[in-house]
């Protein structure tokens, strides 16, 4: 059946050019259908997305019901709703009366399995972290991944200060503020979330300080 | 007539068991390990392959006679690729949630073996009724063969089918069967299983027809 | 068989026979065992005990399912499937509950051995296999370690040693870190005596330095084991740990810390040297113990788990044929250059 060695004993042998025209229209087709099944389905999408990334910003900002996206370029925060490839982005929360409660930081780095990406909320005048989201995670079910299915660990994140550093300690140790529990079992994995966590807040509270002027208000 | 209709019924079957792309043929290894954790990944994850597999073999049945042989493969590949494709945008705007978690492997359809070798091996030469019959039988039982792997892993790994809690919340989740080497193991078992059921009627009928003759 | 008045017997080699069978040798090993067993069940009770049975019951009742009708009772009665429980069992935390003890006896015969064939064809430790199947299903319950009760206690079952088959298990409260985990978490030493008398908390098994060298020097002395490999294993264990002892001696701990913690005795003398996954040859058989010892002092300093003996023989089990093959002795005649 292989087509190379029969190809010049074939009777009808086509040419080149019917072959070149046969991939060309296949290729044309199937173009058309996947813009068309791109275009309609976009908007869904698109609209998920951003479903997504509001209910993980009001989740870690208690409180907030509304939010702007932020962009740190030429050290200083501008809104942009643009998203660019290469942004670096932070969103701000508002309360019902407009007042700004603080911001939500995406962070990422590397877990025990894979990428850890996570969004936590800060809020400046406390200098308190206000809650964690895992966006995503792909730890070890049952023991990693606890990082996000164990409620006890999450809420750590609700109310924890980032002065001096985050820590995480074993279950039952002496405690200061900026410490949480860490997983039985799951050591990794908790101390990848401290990590990220702190990795992200000495990129972005010395930004936010500097940057906390009027361009930074509603 | 009657004799044809057998024939559609015969090609519709031999999917589901007598050559299942997995048990039988172990084709679409990849997808067949990396997405039954659950049974509703490999629901979903059957469902895309049914559709892109009966949608192809449907049309490179019909186009057969137009398609030049020597560039065949290309053609058939462009034609499974649109359907991927559009499966994969569908499915991330109607169930996201599933479709995060099938991540890189909607699209990796493309390459699944099963799929192109249905194509070259059977809608290629023959007719679209046949073509579809077959295409219908081979993506049932690859389905059927996905979903025994994810509901005995899902069972297993976290006690659950179909999401809903088997066994209450103290049961002890199998970890194992939601990682890699769960779905290696459970695929062997299932293998072992159904050809030790296969060679078991196989010695069954031979003893029947060993009888038979010595009774004659 | 043959008839009376035959005189001249005919019989194909080997004509000299050994008194060593599979049924003495694995004899021999259990006997081995006994003591560091029984010390085993003194530290940590009856729980113990039961833990033991079960995993002894999963092993050869799934040796006796899945063997052919004719031939149940002769397999059984080699003590292979009773040996692989026995061993995997004295790897398993004595909390454990009894139903998973169970499951992993049966992954240990199904998984270990009888997929591959049967007895002889296997690649991977059989009680290793399923210790890895049981870590790699319930690692929780398998890294959560009990103190030890002491023989005062001796009748006092934990309550998650009875958990109902197939639920959690409900601990106690009280969990000991195993020296190892006290040495890679908190880099806390322990006493040497303890870990020699086996006075830590751990595997059944494992906890017993001397026992478990004495059971080794009684299979020695009876020929059962290839001397290399223990002695591979620890000579290089010991050396690597020495080396990184010596360049910083507040992290890294010591040689005979390194070899009377976790389950390095019981691997290096009772599996490692399981004569169906070691090599064949002497060469061969340095080469596969000084892996593992290379490998054990590896994993418990760079690696994620606190111990790496499991891993390192199976990983080095795998390496077997490899290294049968490439130390094959020259056939007498042959592959020799002239000049």
């Amino acid at each position: 059946m292989s087509s190379s060695r029969n190809t010049h004993v074939g009777k009808g042998d086509p040419g080149s050019l019917k072959l070149i025209a046969t991939l060309s229209f296949a290729g044309l087709l199937s173009g058309l259908i996947i813009v068309l099944a791109y275009e309609t389905t976009l908007p869904t999408i698109t609209a998920y997305k951003a479903k997504v990334l509001e209910e993980a910003v009001f989740k870690v900002l208690p409180g907030v019901t509304s939010m702007q996206r932020l962009v740190y370029r030429d050290r200083a925060l501008t809104v942009n709703d643009q998203v660019q490839k290469g942004d670096e982005a932070i969103f701000s929360g508002f309360d019902a009366s407009g007042r700004l409660v603080g911001y939500a930081i995406p962070g990422a780095g590397p877990g025990f399995q894979d990428t850890i990406r996570l969004l936590y909320g800060y809020i400046p005048e406390q200098r308190k972290i206000s809650g964690m989201e895992i966006l995503e995670s792909r730890e070890t079910p049952g023991l990693g991944d606890k990082i996000y299915k164990d409620p006890a660990f999450v809420a750590n994140f609700e109310s924890l200060s980032v002065d001096p550093e985050i820590r995480a300690i074993k279950k039952g140790k002496p405690k200061a503020a900026s410490d949480i529990d860490a997983i039985t079992g799951a050591t990794i994995s908790s101390k990848a979330v401290v990590r990220i966590i702190n990795e992200a807040n000495r990129l972005w509270l010395p930004r936010l300080e500097q940057a906390s002027g009027p361009e930074a208000e509603r | 007539m009657a004799k044809h209709k057998e024939d559609l019924h015969q090609e519709f079957i031999k999917g589901i068991w007598r050559d299942n792309p997995v048990f039988v043929q172990v084709l679409g290894m990849c997808p067949m390990l990396a997405v039954t954790n659950t049974a509703v990944n490999a629901l979903a994850m059957g469902a895309a392959t049914f559709f892109v597999l009966v949608g192809s073999s449907f049309l490179v049945s019909s186009l057969r006679l137009w398609i030049p042989r020597q560039v065949r493969i290309s053609t058939y590949i462009i034609i499974i690729a649109t359907f991927v494709t559009v499966t994969d945008f569908t499915l991330e705007a109607l169930v996201p949630k599933i479709h995060k978690e099938l991540g890189a492997f909607i699209p990796l359809i493309v390459v699944n073996c099963m799929i192109l070798g249905r194509q070259e091996a059977f809608a290629s030469r023959n007719s679209v009724r046949l073509a579809v019959m077959d295409a219908l039988g081979m993506a049932a039982g690859f389905l059927f063969a996905l979903l025994s792997l994810g509901t005995v892993r899902e069972i297993l790994g976290e006690g659950k089918l179909f999401g809903f809690s088997l066994f209450g919340p103290d049961f002890e989740p199998w970890v194992i069967m939601i990682l890699p080497p769960g779905g290696f193991l459970t695929l062997g078992l299932l293998l072992l299983f159904f050809s030790w059921v296969k060679e078991r009627k196989q010695r069954l009928e031979q003893r029947l027809t060993q009888l038979e003759s010595e009774a004659q | 068989m043959k008839p009376k008045e035959t005189r001249l017997q005919l019989q194909a080699a080997p004509l000299l026979k050994q008194n060593m069978t599979t049924g003495q040798t694995m004899r021999d090993v259990l006997l081995a065992l006994l003591p560091a067993t029984l010390a085993g069940l003194w530290y940590f009770g009856l729980g113990a005990l039961l833990v033991l049975l079960c995993s002894i019951a999963g092993a050869m009742l799934t040796e006796w399912i899945f063997s052919p009708a004719d031939s149940r009772f002769e397999r059984l009665s080699d003590y292979t499937a009773l040996l692989t429980g026995l061993l995997l069992g004295l790897t398993l935390p004595p909390a454990l509950p009894l139903w998973m003890a169970f499951i992993g006896g049966a992954a240990a015969i199904g998984l270990g051995k009888l997929i591959w064939g049967g007895m002889g064809q296997n690649l991977f430790n059989p009680a290793l296999v399923g210790r890895a199947f049981l870590l790699a299903t319930f690692p929780i319950a398998m890294t959560t370690w009990s103190p030890q009760t002491g023989p005062a206690d001796f009748f006092q079952i934990s309550a998650s040693n009875l958990a109902a088959p197939f639920m959690q298990a409900a601990y106690d409260g009280v969990s000991a870190a195993t020296p190892l985990g006290l040495m890679k978490f908190e880099q806390q030493s322990t006493a040497l005596w303890a870990l020699v008398s086996g006075n830590t908390s751990g595997c059944i098994g494992e906890t017993s330095g001397l026992l478990l060298l004495l059971g080794g020097l009684y299979l020695l002395l009876r020929r059962d084991l290839d001397w290399r490999i223990p002695a591979g294993i620890l000579g290089s264990a010991a050396l690597f740990s020495a080396v990184l002892y010596i360049l910083d001696p507040i992290k890294f701990p010591g040689p005979l810390f390194s070899i009377f913690s976790g389950g390095l005795l019981l691997g290096a003398i009772y599996m490692a040297t399981d004569p169906v996954t070691s090599p064949l040859t002497p060469r061969g058989a340095w080469i596969f113990a000084v892996g593992i010892g290379l490998l054990v002092i590896l994993i418990r300093i760079y690696g994620g788990f606190p111990e790496g003996v499991m891993y390192a023989i199976l990983l080095m089990n795998a390496a077997t044929p490899l290294i049968d093959r490439y130390t094959q002795p020259r056939v007498f005649g042959k592959g020799i250059k002239n000049q």
